[in-house]
């Protein structure tokens, strides 16, 4: 193992690691922009310029691999100075319009100046380079030729990860420009990334743009809920709205990137159709009530039928967008009490994906459901005849009473599919964060969180366990999951108190086997395979 | 006039044809190199020679080829750089043109010695001509069985094919003419790896120019003894100069490498033309640290004219009269190479345009003093922080012409005009601001 001193630390590193990461290992920030974890070295920006004793010239640290007995400097005057003149020749002829740039916050172009050059330009505006403003690329991205930087990153991950080439260099010196290759457009299903990966306000996103200054609004940890990957992403919200999702690094599921329909994903959790209050069912009508009417209402109703038809009657449908913890209450809730045999009460999984669901083998999964494998782990179902069997029996009047969680079963499955069975019932609870066409079939509707509202894990396509954060409560007086199932596990007689989701967790991991040994400590934000993928990886 | 021993040719009709080649000796040194030769041995004789490379660079040619490495899966590449680009420089297409069959036998037998079974020849797209003369060569080489199968019964397979440029200086940086051939934007690669272990389509490559190739065949027929006496010992050889500009008789002059600066512009070139003065002198290709009057009594050889503070490069020769603007000259180079950055690296897609449009306003006469200090920095900041040394290529001239005319650049800012031209096209010149 080469022995290395940077700035005076000395450190030993495995064969073949370059400066950067090497620097980054000891908590030394070399300043970049060409450079970027997840794609090839360009070496091009010529920001991390470091002296290297016995090396004449200063070399890149991105390409530069540690030898041993390599001393660096990182930011000596001799550095310093060539960062200066990078900055300066990068903004030589950058347009400098901060005030109606959106990359202004987070523009890598400003945090160096801030850092490294705070000098005042010697080159006239008017003899700037310039180039095309608003180039439309596709549907998320544009391009401002001026703001460019010629990084190319943007090029090399359309190359390189989805490997469908859009953009390429055209022009050289300082006349090169980013465009689109002839009779491209940048649609792609992961084409967004590019917008992340811009150091620079160059390539901004037509859904986020202008919306908000990023300096006012709060990242929240989480992981994406619109397929069974489970891509982990920042949520950036302000004032319980969410602006956008980006991607979050995670070498074990989607390295540092994401699709475009994932991060389009939070206009669905969000909006006019959410609902924000328990309702009743007063003839045609649904009318509000209070939580606690709400509750009684079910516990009262749910009591009778099971009186009147046995445990039979009662049955639940689980929607595989719900969280781990909600479906471990979920089911705890429909086998309550708990029964000395075979359990007779039905609970399926509903994990409906659109029939043409779009999948590849990058990060795109066909199945749309985020926990299909967590629910199974709770040996809850997830084939569609599971649901189908539960609509048999209420159509034949075997059950009275239905529970449902998070699944819209009329606008997924089709009227006709559903409706005699849903009619048939004495009694539907309808939990679910939307006003969904089911809810024209419920006789008690209860609000709750969508997954940016409340704590809890998902299990992914792989069986890997990992962790969502509440970035702000459900709106009005909707309420998170966890809460609302253990408030009716209360109304049931069931006297566990719970506090919070990682108490469910707790006990989750003490009961299934699948993910014992787990907590909320060890997932940590990277997540961890459940105990059955770990065995049998 | 000493021996030629490159330009053999001239006066000889007809000498790109292989009969007369033939006639006079040609493919002698091939037939030699392969029959008596070990590959090895090959590359040791010019090791030995101590022949440098004549692109510009002046690396020693036998030690470039012994970088290859000993085992290797892929095929072994060497690619002639015929992109002769570098303003100044025209001594390639004089070879490809009128002696082709001289740089064919030159590629054969480094072909030979390095163990490669296909070689390009990337040459300028504008050289047209050339680029059919030596299409014709190979075609009446390989008619002769000296390409293709087992080339001359040595059972080396040998194929050579053409590869035309598209228009761009920076195709004859090594790496971006790889990059060119693969059919990519010539974006000079960072390095390492160099082309010695990854080349063309990732394979080990030498890349020669075309005057150090045409070199080969002479070591093999005289010896390395021979070509090491002629000139001076640590870089000897025949050497084409380039003259052009203020001399009576500009052309290609053939003349032992280490021949003084002096000697060949006023013996071979017959001096400055029209009783004029000699002003300055580029001696390597625009790229290189200018000269002054008084700066002439240096060899032209790679030590002696980096010693005196300038390269030897290309070996072309730029000569300049008192009746030259050293603002004007300076701003047309640097013309060039904001035109030809490929504009990959920051400094250099950056810097040039810079170093171009102060230039322009210093000549228009609407340049400040400060001005001067300004290029000097942004060449500083230029220089050495760059994938390739296009960047270097163009801070290199601004720094010395700034330091070495000074007064002239000061006489525009305090003129408000450039004193060489006449006060009403100086006038209009700064009005359109150039």
């Amino acid at each position: 193992m080469p022995k290395v001193t940077i700035d005076g630390r000395e450190a030993l590193f495995e064969d073949g690691l370059t400066l950067i990461r090497a620097a980054e290992r000891l908590g030394i920030e070399i300043p970049h922009y060409c450079w970027h974890p997840g794609l090839t070295i360009a070496g091009n920006c010529r920001m991390c310029l470091v002296e290297i004793d016995k090396v004449p010239k200063l070399q890149i640290a991105c390409n530069t691999r540690v030898t041993d007995g390599m001393v660096v400097n990182t930011q000596n005057e001799r550095v310093k100075r060539a960062q200066q003149s990078v900055l300066e020749f990068l903004l030589i002829n950058h347009p400098i319009d901060c005030p109606i740039c959106d990359q202004a916050g987070e523009c890598k172009l400003q945090d160096y100046y801030m850092d490294f050059d705070k000098k005042s330009s010697r080159f006239p505006v008017e003899e700037k380079v310039r180039k095309r403003k608003v180039v439309d690329l596709g549907p998320q991205v544009v391009l401002d030729q001026e703001r460019c930087i010629l990084c190319l990153r943007c090029t090399r991950f359309l190359d390189e990860i989805p490997k469908t080439s859009e953009l390429g260099v055209f022009e050289r010196g300082d006349r090169a420009y980013i465009d689109l290759a002839p009779g491209k457009r940048l649609d792609n299903p992961y084409s967004a990334n590019v917008v992340d990966i811009c150091p620079v306000g160059a390539l901004t996103s037509k859904d986020f743009r202008f919306k908000a200054r990023v300096w006012y609004l709060k990242k929240t940890e989480s992981v994406c809920a619109f397929c069974a990957n489970g891509c982990n992403i920042e949520i950036y919200h302000r004032q319980g709205r969410i602006f956008r999702f980006r991607p979050r690094y995670n070498a074990e599921v989607n390295d540092y990137w994401m699709c475009d329909a994932g991060r389009m994903g939070y206009r669905l959790i969000q909006g006019e159709n959410r609902s924000t209050g328990p309702q009743v069912r007063q003839g045609d009508e649904l009318r509000p009530l209070a939580w606690k009417q709400a509750v009684d209402t079910v516990c009262t109703r749910l009591k009778g039928i099971r009186e009147a038809g046995g445990d039979g009657a009662i049955a639940g449908i689980l929607s595989a967008f719900a969280t781990n913890e909600e479906a471990f209450l979920f089911r705890r809730l429909l086998q309550h009490p708990p029964s000395a045999g075979e359990d007779s009460r039905s609970i399926a999984g509903h994990a409906w994906s659109p029939p043409d669901a779009y999948g590849d083998d990058l990060l795109i999964k066909r199945d749309k459901n985020p926990n299909r494998k967590g629910l199974e782990a709770l040996g809850i179902p997830t084939t569609p005849d599971a649901v189908e069997r539960i609509l048999e029996a209420a159509r034949r009047g075997t059950i009275k009473a239905l529970v449902v969680f998070g699944a819209d079963l009329v606008a997924e499955l089709g009227r006709e599919q559903v409706e005699a069975a849903l009619e048939a019932l004495e009694f539907l609870v309808l939990i679910d964060l939307r006003r969904s066409e089911t809810s024209l079939y419920a006789d008690v509707v209860m609000p709750t969180s969508s997954f940016a509202e409340t704590d809890g894990t998902f299990t992914n396509h792989a069986g890997r366990v990992q962790r969502v954060w509440q970035a702000f409560p459900p709106p009005g007086d909707a309420m998170e999951g966890w809460r609302l199932l253990t408030s009716l596990l209360a109304g049931l007689g069931d006297s566990t108190e719970w506090g919070s989701a990682e108490e469910v967790f707790a006990a989750m991991a003490r009961e299934a086997g699948a993910f014992s040994g787990l907590s909320y400590q060890t997932l940590a934000n990277r997540g961890a395979p459940s105990s059955a993928a770990a065995k049998t990886a | 006039m000493s021996e030629r021993v490159l330009l053999r040719h001239r006066g000889i009709p007809d000498y790109h044809t292989i009969e007369v080649y033939e006639r006079h000796g040609g493919y002698e040194a091939t037939r030699k190199a392969l029959r008596d030769f070990q590959p090895g041995e090959l590359v040791e004789m010019v090791k030995s020679s101590g022949l440098r490379g004549r692109g510009g660079a002046g690396f020693p040619t036998g030690l470039k080829w012994s970088f290859l490495p000993k085992q290797t899966e892929k095929p072994v590449y060497l690619c002639v750089n015929a992109d002769e680009s570098e303003p100044g420089t025209f001594k390639d297409r004089e070879i490809i043109e009128f002696d082709p069959h001289q740089l064919l036998e030159g590629i054969i037998i480094t072909s030979y010695a390095i163990g490669c079974h296909k070689a390009f020849i990337y040459i300028r797209g504008e050289f047209f001509f050339g680029a059919k003369v030596l299409n014709r060569a190979i075609e009446e080489a390989r008619a002769k069985g000296y390409l293709g199968k087992n080339v001359f019964g040595s059972g080396l397979d040998l194929d050579v094919v053409v590869h035309r440029g598209a228009g761009a200086y920076i195709c004859g940086e090594e790496t971006g003419l790889i990059e060119s051939i693969e059919g990519k934007r010539a974006y000079p690669r960072v390095k390492p790896p160099f082309p010695a272990t990854y080349g063309i389509f990732g394979s080990p490559t030498i890349v020669n120019n075309v005057e150090t190739l045409a070199c080969v065949p002479h070591i093999v027929s005289r010896g390395p003894a021979w070509f090491k006496s002629i000139g001076p010992e640590k870089g000897p050889g025949p050497k084409l100069y380039c003259v052009s500009g203020h001399v009576e008789r500009p052309g290609i002059y053939e003349l032992p490498m280490g021949t003084p600066l002096r000697e060949i512009l006023y013996t071979h070139c017959g001096g400055i033309p029209g009783g004029r003065k000699l002003k300055a002198v580029i001696p390597g290709g625009s790229s290189v640290p200018i000269f002054t009057a008084n700066e002439i009594d240096v060899p032209m050889d790679f030590d002696s004219v980096a010693k005196a503070g300038s390269l030897l490069g290309s070996a072309g020769i730029i000569v300049m009269d008192d009746s030259t603007c050293m603002v004007r000259a300076l701003e047309v180079i640097s013309r060039f190479y904001h035109h030809e950055s490929c504009g990959q690296c920051t400094p250099c897609r950056e810097g040039t345009g810079w170093l171009h449009k102060v230039l322009r306003r210093l000549e228009a006469g609407t340049g400040r003093e400060a001005d001067l200090q300004l290029l000097v920095d942004i060449s500083d900041n230029m220089m050495g922080n760059t994938v390739c040394v296009l960047a270097d290529a163009a801070a290199m001239p601004v720094k010395s012409f700034v330091s070495k005319f000074r007064d002239e650049f000061v006489e525009h800012v305090r003129l408000g005009r450039c004193p060489f031209r006449p006060l009403g096209e100086a006038r209009r010149a700064a009005a359109a601001g150039h």
